[in-house]
């Protein structure tokens, strides 16, 4: 699944891509976004990794509460899966055991892994490698709850800003809004996982995507920042009950090598 | 737009003569490095051991990225570029040992900026994440020091029309503004 991923990049992000060619109003733009469309067929044909930052191996698993996982521990399971794909399908090893130390573990393990229990006997796994450059530019910011959706708009088009061509555009927004500090971020990065340019459920919710798509586009960063209109193929907004005191939101950027990689066991 | 074509080591003249948006396709020598490299090559200079490191920078260009493993039967695994802030403390350094150019992605220091306009330098983008379609454009590749860093390690390219647009120029130039500034809707 780690090799799978990182090997072949989404239909939804292809098809993505593909509309903002149709949009941009950059020749360099324009030439970009098929440069990345090339990248993703010679990667599929290749089996060679679309990027070389072959990422942090986040995991979601779903765990149905009926199943029970006999011969060993989960975790050390899928740990071993990850140094397994990282060292036979020749991708990056990006982890190191300390933050401050900074020792490379050399076969891309720990992932971070997240699990919810859900009814059921079936065992969900997402695997979706996240690269440093698009992580890096994210952000989690405590607002006022009389700060309300705009607070929150202002928010993203700052950290949308910020991040310029860092996160190696076009990109994908995923925003969390409410919660606690990490729930903002984990709903967030769960945004990431919606297939690209899928609507939140809520109307309301959806119209605010919408918008912020639209003036985040509209800033003219356009593609790898060069200029043009194609910045961000998509925003997802998650949101989850709050606290009264309190307006978490977090905004978890994704690349264009968007990759996730999902299997029902 | 035809794109530029040069060959390492960079002339001073050809070097003025990029303006920011310019399609540039590189070919020759390029030598690689990222943050641990930087710091060691930099470490050397302040020392005054200029004579130790892994290459002469004069006229040459250095590309942040950091490889994933080679395959059996191929040059070199995916390798685009990584986020250039991270070398921004180093960079000046290195221009002022006369090196001509960094490919990397995103924006640069004003003091890298400065650096670039003072000892006539430039800066590429390559394509973020286009890791796969770059490492077609390298023919040859070896690491040349620091083996210990593993995909950190500086490695000496041959490149043949390796692709990437001028950011900043020699005149203090800056594309991700100028570009935001002419595809911004008001
Ligand atoms: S941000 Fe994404 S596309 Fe860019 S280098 Fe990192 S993983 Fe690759």
């Amino acid at each position: 699944m780690c090799m799978e991923s990182n090997y072949n990049l989404g239909e939804d992000v292809i098809r993505a891509i593909k509309k903002g060619l149709e949009t941009e109003a950059s020749n360099t733009g324009k030439e970009i976004l098929q440069i990345i469309l090339k990248n993703a067929e010679i990667a599929r044909e290749e089996q060679a990794p679309m990027c070389q930052d072959t990422g942090f191996t986040v995991v979601f698993l779903e765990l149905g509460q009926d199943v029970h996982i006999e011969g060993g521990d989960l975790y050390e399971a899928i740990s071993a899966g990850v140094a397994k794909g990282y060292t036979e399908g020749y991708l990056r090893k990006s982890i190191v055991s300390h933050p401050l130390d900074r020792k490379n573990t050399g076969d891309n393990t720990p992932p971070v892994i997240y699990t919810t229990i859900v009814p059921g006997e079936n065992l969900k796994i997402v695997v979706c490698p996240k690269g440093g450059g698009a992580e890096n530019m994210s952000a989690v910011k405590m607002l006022k709850p009389a700060d309300g959706v705009e607070g929150v708009k202002n928010f993203v088009l700052e950290v949308a800003k910020n991040a310029g061509p860092n996160p190696c555009p076009p990109v994908i927004f995923g925003v969390g809004i409410g919660g606690t500090m990490e729930k903002a971020a984990l709903i967030a990065k769960e945004a990431l996982l919606r297939e690209v340019g899928e609507k939140s459920k809520d109307p309301a919710m959806a119209a605010v995507e919408e918008e912020l798509l639209e003036k985040i586009n509209n800033m003219g960063m356009g593609p790898q920042g060069l200029g043009g209109r194609t910045y961000a193929l998509a925003v997802h907004i998650n949101t989850y009950p709050a606290h009264i005191a309190s307006l978490p939101v977090a905004v978890n950027i994704n690349c264009h090598a968007a990759r996730h990689q999902e299997v029902i066991l | 737009m035809t794109p530029i074509k040069l060959t390492t080591p960079l002339a001073d003249a050809d070097v003025e003569k990029l303006r920011i948006g310019q399609q540039v396709l590189i070919s020759g020598v390029i030598y690689t490095g990222r943050d641990a490299a930087h710091k060691r090559m930099v470490d050397l200079i302040k020392e005054g051991k200029e004579n130790e490191l892994p290459f002469n920078p004069k006229g040459q260009i250095i590309y942040y990225v950091g490889p994933s493993p080679t395959k059996p039967g191929k040059v070199v695994g995916s390798c685009g570029p990584t986020t250039s802030y991270r070398m921004d403390p180093y960079a000046p350094e290195l221009h002022r040992l006369g090196l001509k150019a960094s490919i990397g992605k995103g924006k640069r220091s004003p003091e890298v900026i400065d650096a670039m306009k003072e000892y006539k330098a430039v800066y590429f983008a390559a394509i973020g994440g286009a890791a796969a379609l770059i490492a077609k454009s390298i023919k040859s590749a070896k690491v040349i020091a620091y083996p210990d860093l593993g995909a950190e390690a500086v490695h000496e390219f041959v490149v043949e029309d390796f692709p990437m647009v001028v950011v900043n120029d020699t005149l203090g130039g800056d594309l991700y503004q100028e570009g935001m500034r002419i595809y911004a809707v008001k």
